[in-house]
């Protein structure tokens, strides 16, 4: 699952903050939360500084969320708004450290052939509307989760080796997953799987109508969730409104149930600029996804505000040519064409030809980083190191086009043109989309590049929806550039790009065999490190993918931009992250440090 | 005549102007597409005469920009060498009114790039694209005028002189496209065009779509003046004698519609200019890199553009002298036509 931005697919994730463990905490009950007997409470304590109760933070989503479903919401608002603050994951990948660790289940084991997972319950845990939590919902959970007839969006993560986990309880507290295979990212699994309040939902489960259950109109009473904040208003157009969950199951080293926050509130903001100008004028309190042009205008105008690079994230550019089979309908131009692009030797000349450097420079600003593969640097743990960083060079360029064939003709005017071995000029049309400014930046860039090599490429910007239907459906285009993120840093997250039958396998999506040798051995690579059990066997297995990339270069990695936001300086225990959601991810530590400038608002 | 010397005055203004875009290749320091990577978004550089040292230099001169430490954005001068300004340099080649093939520029400088109005997001000169933006920008509301004045024409004394079911039929469609909201016509329209065609073709699908949705004002204008023409004494006795339509039309009546003709020009070449620039600006116009006045706006859709380089709002005062010109023109030939038609009935009167 990767996600496009602009796109549907959200990264699945959930936010929590770093954390020490504790085994059993007994703490003493938070304010605003009913007098009922709570002695077992097994609290999650949280490191971090210790912050005030209070206080309201309001961001701004590019749309209004369009459900509050976690089986439907496959739109990136409603996954922002669901899994980053009202739904909570048995475990968690700590979007700081990028390694897993305990949430709802305060412990799990795995069976010596990894295939069982056994995992142990938090004591005393309960729904946001007051109800207990126990392994009965968890089953809910995964049921409905995997039911073929309600399609959730969780369903595919759930399939490993071909079949759906088994999920069977041994007491309360305690809940086993049964694996058809070994699954090489192991308990990486179960992150962004939220579990869901079994007595508010079986009864539409049963009545066949859960899918479209829990929309922006349900009542806050009947909703209920294990994140950090619950429903508590939504104005149609304008915002959405959460409140603080006062069941919820972590504290600070002094005991204070978190989150620190009464409220958090998402305004609906159209369009990045209007965003800016948002949080310029202090009406939101935090920002991301910032474009490096906007991040330096923000910088510049500094009020109450800090910005922060946090470095490279795991957004990947790429170039790519269309190697899709010509079909009947395929058009004698396109397909004339489609022999340069499947040529190996002519992809890595334009590849060489592209002044990474340049693009990181002009498109942004020096805040990203130039790639040769997907792994980008803000990727600790999966880059393969070997794969060669070769600086621009025409001769190069040159050489493979002289291999491959092509020769080169002169005008009267001395511009030069790049010919087939027909003597056909190169020319080919790179289409990006028109809302990615960054993008058709870059485009532009290469267009440059390539000119001086005799190729005549013409940047087509276009609407990005039509855009992806052209690439995936009637993949009738010549070249394109797009960019993925990965939600995470797991090689496993980028699974259906890599895999030949996968939908994001963008250059020739959807195969029903691998159509080259090499797409065949990428196949088998991706599946061995899915199932092989040591960190050391799946990162053998994807430095061979990442070198078989490197050297067929199906997409011409391009840059990686820097992950730029912003906060407010009243705001304690900020800490961008690289891996979605950016500021987001430790919400329930987030904290105003002066309330009284808070209470302004 | 006294009053004939008004719009010879705005005519020439005008030749002058578009003398200029049109030797763009020439006036221009560098290639429109030229990139100079190292200089993104450079503000105008300053002309100096005075060095850093205090020295007095008869040539102008101008210091090399380098990023200030620790920006990546912001530029100064790096005051060790002096460059001086020279004219009639030696650079990128370029054919002169599109014909012949030439390689000398009006200024520039021996090494390094000078930037008079600063440079865009690709450190490409922002004079030279103004220049070169011009050509295409003017080129398109020309030509549109053209096309619309003679379809205008034809159609217009179609129906003025034929009336009847010809002249409702023609009228009744003008009203059509006057009503028509063209810019939504034109953005369906692009969305059908093949997805990818080259600057040339580009430009002359603009051309004659504003073309196209234009005619029928000047139509409207030119049927009014026909009728009236064509019940004239002369043009009746013309007749009489067995005179042809077609000899009418050309002899009699068309050279009648000529100072509504020239003044609906004057009036139509800034409004096709602005129409270009409007497609241009949506996306709509020629593609990267090849500019245009419209294209070159484009950037201040961005807000980070819009608060950050001035400079790239330079384009819209090339604009004002074109406009004015044309404006002035169209206002001075109407006064001129008036006077005319009056000596005109005059004489009729005493012939």
């Amino acid at each position: 699952m990767v996600r496009m931005p602009g796109f549907s697919t959200f990264g699945r994730w959930l936010g929590y903050g770093m954390l020490t463990l504790s085994a059993a905490v007994f703490s003493r009950p938070a304010t605003g939360i009913p007098q009922q007997s709570r002695s077992a409470e097994e609290l999650l304590t949280l490191s971090g500084e210790i912050g005030k109760q209070g206080g309201r933070l309001v961001i701004s989503l590019r749309a209004e969320p369009k459900t509050l479903n976690p089986l439907t919401a496959v739109d990136a608002p409603s996954r922002e708004v669901i899994l980053g603050a009202m739904q909570a994951d048995l475990i968690h990948i700590n979007r700081a450290t990028q390694l897993t660790e305990p949430a709802l289940a305060k412990s799990w084991k795995v069976s010596a052939n990894g295939l069982q997972y056994t995992l142990t319950l938090r004591e005393g845990l309960r729904f946001s509307d007051g109800q207990p939590l126990d392994a009965d919902d968890v089953l809910f959970t995964f049921r409905v989760y995997l039911d073929e007839s309600i399609h959730a969006t969780q369903r595919d993560q759930l399939i490993v080796g071909g079949k759906p986990i088994a999920v069977r309880r041994v007491d309360a507290q305690t809940v086993v997953f049964q694996l058809a295979e070994t699954y090489g990212a192991g308990e990486r699994l179960f992150d962004g799987l939220g579990i869901l309040p079994r007595h508010l939902l079986e009864k539409s489960y049963t009545e066949g109508k859960l899918a479209q259950a829990w929309t922006l109109a349900t009542p806050p009473d009947q909703w209920a969730g294990l994140g950090p904040f619950r429903l508590k208003e939504y104005v149609a157009g304008q915002k959405l409104v959460l409140e603080r969950n006062p069941y919820y199951w972590k504290q600070d080293t002094k005991g204070n149930r978190l989150p620190y926050l009464d409220e958090m509130v998402f305004i609906f903001v159209p369009n990045a600029d209007a965003q800016v100008l948002r949080f310029q004028s202090g009406e939101t309190d935090l920002i991301s996804r910032l474009g490096s042009e906007n991040f330096s205008v923000l910088s510049r105008l500094q009020r109450g505000y800090t910005m922060t690079d946090a470095g490279p994230g795991l957004e990947y550019n790429f170039l790519f040519f269309n190697l899709n089979d010509p079909g009947e309908k395929t058009s004698p131009d396109l397909a004339r064409k489609m022999k340069w692009f499947r040529d190996v030797k002519f992809r890595q000349a334009i590849s060489v030809a592209i002044d990474r450097e340049a693009i990181v420079r002009l498109v942004y600003q020096g805040r990203g980083a130039a790639i040769w593969g997907p792994v980008t640097p803000g990727n600790h743990r999966w880059g393969n190191s070997a794969i060669p960083h070769s600086a621009r060079s025409l001769e190069k360029a040159r050489a493979f086009l002289k291999e491959a064939g092509f020769t080169w003709t002169t005008t009267a005017d001395g511009e030069i043109t790049l010919v087939d071995a027909d003597a056909k000029p190169v020319e080919f049309s790179i289409l990006t989309s028109s809302t990615n400014a960054d993008r058709t930046k870059m485009a532009a860039l290469i267009q440059d590049d390539l000119k001086q090599l005799g190729v005549h490429a013409q940047v087509v910007p276009m609407e990005f929806r039509s855009l992806i239907d052209r690439v995936t459906q009637t993949k009738e285009y010549e070249a394109c550039v797009l960019g993925l993120v990965s939600f995470d840093a797991d090689p496993t997250a980028d699974l259906n790009v890599w895999l030949s039958n996968g939908g994001t396998h963008l250059w020739n999506p959807s195969q029903a065999h691998p159509a080259t040798a090499w797409e065949a051995e990428i196949d088998k690579l991706m599946k061995q490190q899915l199932t092989s059990p040591s960190y050391e066997q799946r990162k053998q297995s994807f430095d061979r993918v990442q070198q078989i990339l490197a050297d067929n270069q199906p997409m011409i990695f391009l840059a990686s931009p820097d992950i730029l936001v912003g906060a407010k300086n009243s705001i304690g225990n900020f800490h961008a992250v690289v891996l979605e959601p950016y500021v987001l991810w430790n919400v329930e530590q987030l904290y105003f440090r002066n309330s009284a400038e808070n209470a302004r608002q | 005549m006294i009053q004939g010397r008004g719009w010879k005055r705005w005519l020439l203004t005008l030749a002058v102007l578009h003398g200029i875009i049109a030797c763009a290749g020439f006036f221009a320091p560098y290639d429109s597409a030229e990139q100079d990577r190292e200089h993104p978004h450079l503000p105008p550089m300053k002309i100096h005469f005075m060095d850093s040292h205090g020295r007095f230099h008869l040539r102008p001169f101008f210091y090399e920009p380098r990023l200030r430490e620790g920006t990546f954005e912001q530029f100064e001068e790096s005051t060790e060498e002096v460059q001086p300004f020279r004219f009639f340099v030696s650079g990128a080649r370029y054919r002169l009114l599109g014909l012949v093939p030439s390689h000398v520029h009006l200024f520039g400088a021996q090494d390094g790039r000078f930037y008079l109005l600063g440079s865009d997001a690709y450190g490409r000169d922002q004079l030279s694209r103004i220049l070169y933006g011009g050509q295409i920008s003017l080129l398109a509301g020309l030509l549109g005028a053209g096309l619309t004045l003679f379809s205008g024409v034809l159609i217009g004394a179609t129906a003025g002189y034929f009336g009847g079911w010809r002249d409702g039929l023609l009228m009744r469609v003008a009203e059509l496209f006057v009503a028509l909201p063209w810019l939504y016509l034109l953005l369906a329209l692009r969305a059908f065009l093949p997805l990818s065609v080259s600057p040339v073709q580009e430009f002359f699908l603009i051309v004659v779509v504003i073309g196209a949705v234009g005619w029928a004002r000047p139509a409207r204008l030119v049927r009014g003046v026909v009728l009236s023409a064509k019940e004239r004494d002369f043009v009746k006795a013309a007749r009489g004698f067995g005179a042809t339509d077609a000899y009418l039309l050309r002899r009699h009546i068309l050279p009648e519609t000529s100072s509504v003709i020239l003044t609906q020009a004057a009036i139509l070449v800034p409004q096709f200019v602005l129409a270009e620039m409007t497609l241009s600006f949506l996306g709509l116009g020629v593609p990267e890199p090849v500019p245009s006045w419209g294209s070159l706006l484009a950037s201040l859709q961005q807000y980070s553009t819009l608060v950050s380089y001035w400079w790239m709002y330079l384009p819209v005062l090339a604009i004002v002298p074109f406009f004015l010109g044309y404006l002035g023109l169209a206002s001075a030939l109407q006064q001129d036509g008036a006077t005319e038609k009056m000596v005109g009935r005059a004489g009729e009167d005493i012939w």
